[in-house]
């Protein structure tokens, strides 16, 4: 039986106990003279019986599957022959780890008798804890159980403290935002903290070379390859403004077009079909742009007699332009039809042309607005990973050519992490370094440009 | 006098720059049209582009040889014994079938490339064939057996547009007896029924989208059981419960900027907590669809508070007035009331957590899997990254197959808007 | 009428020394000049055998005091007319009686509020039994968008008020019945309420409120939506259901003022200025607001 096994069966009791408690409540109205005299519906007794029963045994039940592993880990370590325990922990971590593979999958060729020996502990000792396990909970369950029987009566403000309940239950979910944000901050921010033990912060943020990679030249920064992220910054700004160039005056006119002139059927046709743009998966627009894309680029670029890289920034930037069309023209359709019409009659008015209006009223009334959704669109194409992955390289070039290749941010930790690593080699922390940037800077472009929009609206509203 | 001079002239000063200023704004105009004319021409060539690549992926060349189910040449005499069918080799059969075909592909490079016309896999299909009919030892059967990629390939490009010989990685020799093959009706072009019934392979003409598209309807399904009743209840709280005060404020602060953190960050928080800290497995489904989870809430949240917020206050009035009780209100009433609008946000939201890629890259679904995942806690990938890994490969026949895997994801993604759509048509109530 | 009238006679020794000692001197009251004219409540705002007991109740909506030191006596059986200009606070203040402002999180409410021996404001005071006593007809008739039969019935279900079907069947035949509905919807009670003509769902409503069973029907201007035939049969309806229930109505028409309340409140910029027997204030108003409301000169 393991803790999924065991989680089921708690759920189905704890389920029973809604009917325990339904028709406790029954009996109890019974004689105090018809369900009128409850003090609430026979169905909230139910369910607080099995909100009473059931949120102390799942907390112990968590608190059981976090710790237990912990303690049986250590009381096995402290059995382990001298030698071993004086091996760094490291190593002893991978000593546990071949020992608890020996328990969960039989003795295997190269195991040492003393493992053997401790892998037959561990599989008894966890036994033992579930039997313990199972033990607790059945009993804590019952205990809950009859005392509430025994407590409940006529009077019993059942309803009151199952919506308390149901209340708690909502704030907890609402907070798992918080928990979120948290937890991204935490598991950057730790990582990266230990990644600027081994690399100074300023040589992260100024260092022009960026080569993880080679650990083998000696005399290089570090010791263990280069870590100056400049040129990520500068390949992310580079696709990122190759990017803006193409999505804002295509999404901005876009959308003045579809809001200020279009017939109300083109705009209900054409809307939804440049909205598709925006639900392609990046993935696809990743192949897209490094199989479609970028080859045609270096061909028409080589016919011209332009030496262009097959991963050239302009391919990367050019296709995620194309991505973020729809995001730019929405939020401009937005801010555009929060523009009060009266501030068109009175350009119109005045006898000027739809242009003149949307060029001298419109966008400059709407601007803000604007401004903030261009900032949310930069702050996407800067936390865009898939196309950058597929379609830019992982040379760490620093140029402002287009026609070269360059990586990003994004494209670095990707391709720091993906696959096995070790956790603590500055390599695999550099990227969570680079995550940190990446979030704190998205994080500040989004809460400017939410700002921006919010004050806009107010305006107008 | 002088004022009717002075309107005249301004009269005349407004017709005089008249022309000028139609042709602004024809210009402005054209520049409107063109800008949506790019996006939609973006979207043509994008969509041409990927069905064009890959709908040849959906047929599969497949070549006829007369098999001879030889006991000594493949070491089995009984072929309902379970083990020696595991053992024997049903390879020589398929380089026998072929070398009495091609008796002129006498040395040993000459065999090799002509051994590898027909799939590695073709073995497997004939051990299943002999072990469904034992009957068929000693027998000489027509035998259907998927070709190589680079066959298949070939076949396909055979007379391209300009009427060229299209030859692909194969060499002259294999072209030529894929010809005879051709003369000789053994060739045929099938529904590719592999693509759509097997897991990931190294070999193009095996390798499937079901272990991945199952990777990823697993990985959904945690996602849409976790984030729709933990999104529609944080929705319902600050709704309907959550007072005005610094901690509400909070958690709506948060609940913004985290729609748009960049998923890659997602992926680096299930990493650094699932994996890291509550050292889960990597490649699971379960953790995938936890990532995407806390990824997809602030949408689901989002769109359920603007679904919750239509519901007109009146009804709430109605059922406080009878003396229902608030959790009665927003059970009875608010709820099934926005039901339609919440729905169609989450789906939303999960058509975009079934084309996510990058966090999943994170947590470690870029791992080769066979196997068709059965359960949440088996290692799989998911739809999109079996397109990154594909994309990838440097097999021509892959490049279809990415293709085609794209449109099966895409078909996906657009009934999943669809049904979003029909939704809210359908269900959504005007007040 | 004569039942309900010998009461109200008898009334007058109890309102005529109306407890100076116990008011509060009201900051607001220099607002402006009718406001300052307005002083301490006229006539007789109490009753001899009160349903409803309010006393000194004043509203804040944040800063603002919407309600001024109100008290008034609402009689059993009794129908109490709140009449006054638009946002003079009779609506607030009738919301005030099943503490439907609790929704408004910046309102407050303070004085004293009773249902017979049960203080409404109590902190402890549960509001879910409280509305089931003290129901509510709202101005804009809002039926649950679900079947009549389901609309009437959800009030009885939720209140547990029935252990059969068939005993839920009579309470919403006879409720419907009572809000004169049956012989209209008897054939379709399980077509949605929301499909009904706005005068029939307003009803629907009435017959919602009264399957609770509540002692005591707050009416917040229950006619206004409604065309002048729906609302004389609603106002029928509010005399026939005035010999079982304690009724408030706060309206915005004289005549049905007039027509429906025993006694009637003048409710001007949050003070109540005059409650009187309905003939008095409509023909002798003791109060010179009250006199310029009722002949027209502002509201």
């Amino acid at each position: 039986m393991d803790f999924s096994q065991i989680f089921m069966v708690m759920a189905a009791t704890i389920a029973m106990t809604f009917f325990l408690g339904r028709f406790r409540a029954l009996k109890l109205g019974q004689a105090a003279g018809g369900r009128k005299s409850l003090n609430s519906l026979p169905a909230y007794y139910g369910s607080l019986m099995a909100m009473w029963c059931g949120i102390p045994c799942f907390i112990l039940l968590a608190l059981w599957m976090a710790f237990d592993d912990v303690i049986i880990s250590q009381a096995i370590m402290q059995e382990l022959p001298q030698a071993v325990l004086a091996l760094p922990d490291s190593e002893r971590g991978l000593i546990f780890n071949m020992i608890s593979n020996i328990a969960e999958n039989g003795a295997r060729a190269g195991a040492e008798p003393y493992m053997v020996t401790a892998a037959e502990r561990l599989q008894s000792l966890r036994e033992t804890s579930q039997l313990i396990l199972i033990a607790c909970l059945a009993s804590l369950f019952l205990i809950i159980m009859v005392v509430i029987w025994a407590r409940m009566s006529a009077q019993t403000r059942a309803r009151v403290q199952v919506e308390n309940g149901f209340k708690w239950l909502l704030l907890i979910c609402a907070s798992i935002a918080i928990f979120t944000t948290a937890g991204i901050v935490f598991s950057v921010l730790f990582e990266s903290i230990r990644f600027f033990q081994s690399v100074p912060i300023t040589e992260f943020l100024f260092g022009m070379e960026w080569s993880p990679q080679m650990a083998i030249r000696s005399d290089q920064v570090g010791g263990s390859g280069a870590f100056g992220a400049v040129p990520l910054f500068a390949g992310t700004l580079l696709i990122s403004l190759i990017a803006m160039i193409i999505a804002v005056p295509a999404g901005l006119m876009a959308a003045i077009y579809l809001s200020e002139y279009a017939r109300p059927a083109v705009r209900s046709t054409v809307k939804p079909l440049l909205e598709v743009l925006a639900g392609i998966p990046t993935v696809v627009y990743g192949f897209f742009a490094a199989l479609t894309v970028a080859p045609f680029i270096r061909d028409t670029g080589g016919l011209i007699g332009l030496s262009v890289s097959s991963e050239s920034a302009l391919a990367a930037g050019l296709v995620m332009g194309i991505m973020i069309i729809p995001f730019v023209s929405s939020l401009s359709d937005d801010v555009i039809n929060a523009v009060p019409q009266s501030l068109r009659d009175g350009a119109y008015g005045l006898g000027a042309t739809r242009s003149e209006t949307i060029k001298q009223v419109v966008i400059p009334a709407a601007l803000p607005g604007i401004v903030g959704g261009i900032l949310l669109a930069v702050s996407r194409a800067i936390g865009e990973t898939m196309i950058v992955v597929m379609a830019a390289g992982l040379a760490a070039n620093l140029t402002a050519n287009p026609l070269d290749s360059v990586t990003t941010v994004t494209v670095q930790i990707v391709t720091l992490l993906v696959g096995d690593q070790e956790f603590n080699s500055p390599k695999t922390l550099s990227a969570f370094a680079l995550g940190l940037m990446l979030f704190t800077i998205t994080l500040v472009l989004n809460y400017i440009a939410l700002l921006v929009v919010k004050k806009y609206r107010e305006q107008y509203e | 006098m002088t004022n009717s001079n002075q309107t005249l002239s301004t009269a005349e000063k407004v017709n005089q720059s008249l022309q000028k200023r139609y042709r602004a704004e024809k210009r402005f105009r054209a520049y409107g049209i063109s800008a949506i004319a790019f996006g939609l021409l973006c979207l043509v060539v994008l969509f041409t582009d990927i069905i064009s690549k890959g709908h040849s992926a959906f047929l599969q060349t497949y070549i006829k040889l007369e098999i001879t189910f030889d006991p000594v040449e493949m070491g089995l005499d009984d072929p309902t014994d379970a083990r020696q069918l595991a053992m024997a080799d049903f390879d020589s059969l398929i380089r026998n079938a072929l070398k009495e075909q091609f008796p002129e592909a006498s040395d040993r490079r000459d065999r090799r490339a002509l051994y590898a016309v027909v799939s590695n896999g073709a073995a497997f299909k004939l051990r299943e064939q002999l072990k469904a009919d034992p009957e068929l030892l000693n027998q000489t059967v027509p035998v259907w057996m998927l070709a190589d990629d680079d066959i298949d390939t070939y076949v396909k490009n055979r007379e391209d547009a300009q009427g060229e010989t299209f030859a692909g990685r194969i060499s002259e020799k294999q072209m030529g007896w894929v010809n005879t093959l051709i003369e000789n009706d053994q060739v045929e072009s099938r529904f590719n029924t592999t693509f759509f019934t097997s897991g990931d392979s190294r070999e193009p003409e095996q390798a499937g989208i079901l272990g991945a598209l199952m990777g990823s309807l697993l990985t959904l399904l945690v996602t849409i059981l976790l984030s729709f009743p933990i999104g529609v209840a944080a929705a319902v709280y600050l709704e309907e419960y959550a007072p005005q005060n610094k901690f509400t404020d909070f958690i709506e602060v948060n609940i913004n900027n985290l729609a748009a953190v960049p998923s890659i960050i997602f992926g680096l928080l299930g990493l650094a907590i699932f994996i890291g800290f509550f050292e889960m497995q990597r490649s699971l489904p379960l953790v995938g669809g936890l990532v995407l989870t806390l990824m997809t809430l602030p949408t689901i949240i989002i769109s359920s508070r603007a679904a919750i917020k239509a519901v007109p206050p009146s009804v709430r009035d109605a059922a406080l007035g009878l003396g229902a009780s608030k959790m009665q209100m927003v059970l009875h009433h608010v709820l099934p009331l926005a039901m339609p609008g919440m729905l169609t946000g989450a789906i939303i939201g999960f058509a975009q957590a079934l084309g996510e890629t990058a966090p999943l890259l994170m947590i470690g679904m870029v791992a080769f899997v066979v196997d068709v995942p059965g359960a949440i806690t088996d290692p799989a990938t998911a739809l999109p990254v079996q397109i990154f890994l594909w994309s990838d490969s440097p097999e021509r026949a892959f490049v279809e197959r990415t293709s085609a895997a794209i449109m099966v994801l895409l078909a996906f993604l657009i009934s999943m808007n669809t049904l979003a759509i029909w939704l809210r048509r359908r269900l959504e109530r005007r007040w | 009428m004569q039942a309900v009238n010998t009461p109200i006679q008898e009334n007058e020794k109890l309102n005529a020394n109306t407890n100076e000692a116990e008011r509060k001197p009201s900051g607001a009251e220099q607002m402006n000049d009718s406001a300052a004219k307005v002083g301490k409540t006229v006539g007789k705002p109490f009753a001899k055998h009160p349903k409803m007991t309010m006393r000194n109740v004043d509203v804040f909506y944040g800063d603002k005091q919407a309600i001024h030191d109100v008290s008034l006596d609402i009689g059993k059986n009794e129908v109490v007319a709140m009449i006054g200009p638009s946002g003079c606070g009779k609506s607030t203040f009738l919301r005030c009686l099943n503490r439907m402002n609790d929704t408004i999180e910046i309102c407050k409410v303070s004085g004293e509020i009773k249902l017979e021996e049960l203080d409404v404001y109590h902190p402890k005071q549960d509001v879910v039994p409280l509305r089931a006593r003290v129901g509510i007809v709202f101005q804009k008739p809002n039926p649950f968008p679900k079947s009549i039969y389901d609309n009437v019935a959800y009030g009885p279900r939720i209140h547990g008020l029935v252990e059969r079907k068939t005993d839920l069947d009579e309470i919403v035949e006879n409720s419907l019945r009572r809000a004169s509905l049956w012989e209209e919807v008897k054939d379709r009670l399980h077509a949605p309420g929301t499909g009904l003509s706005g005068g029939q769902q307003q009803r629907l409503c009435i017959a919602r409120t009264i399957a609770v069973s509540p002692e005591v029907i707050l009416m917040d201007e229950p006619c206004s939506a409604l065309d002048p035939i729906a609302t004389a049969k609603i106002e029928e309806l509010i005399t026939e259901l005035s010999e079982k229930f304690t009724i408030a109505i706060v309206t915005h028409s004289m005549q049905q003022a007039a027509r429906v309340s025993h006694r009637t409140a003048y409710f001007h910029m949050g003070k109540l200025v005059e409650v009187n027997d309905t003939k008095r204030v409509f023909t002798n108003p003791e109060h010179e607001l009250t006199e310029a409301y009722i002949t027209g000169r502002f509201g």
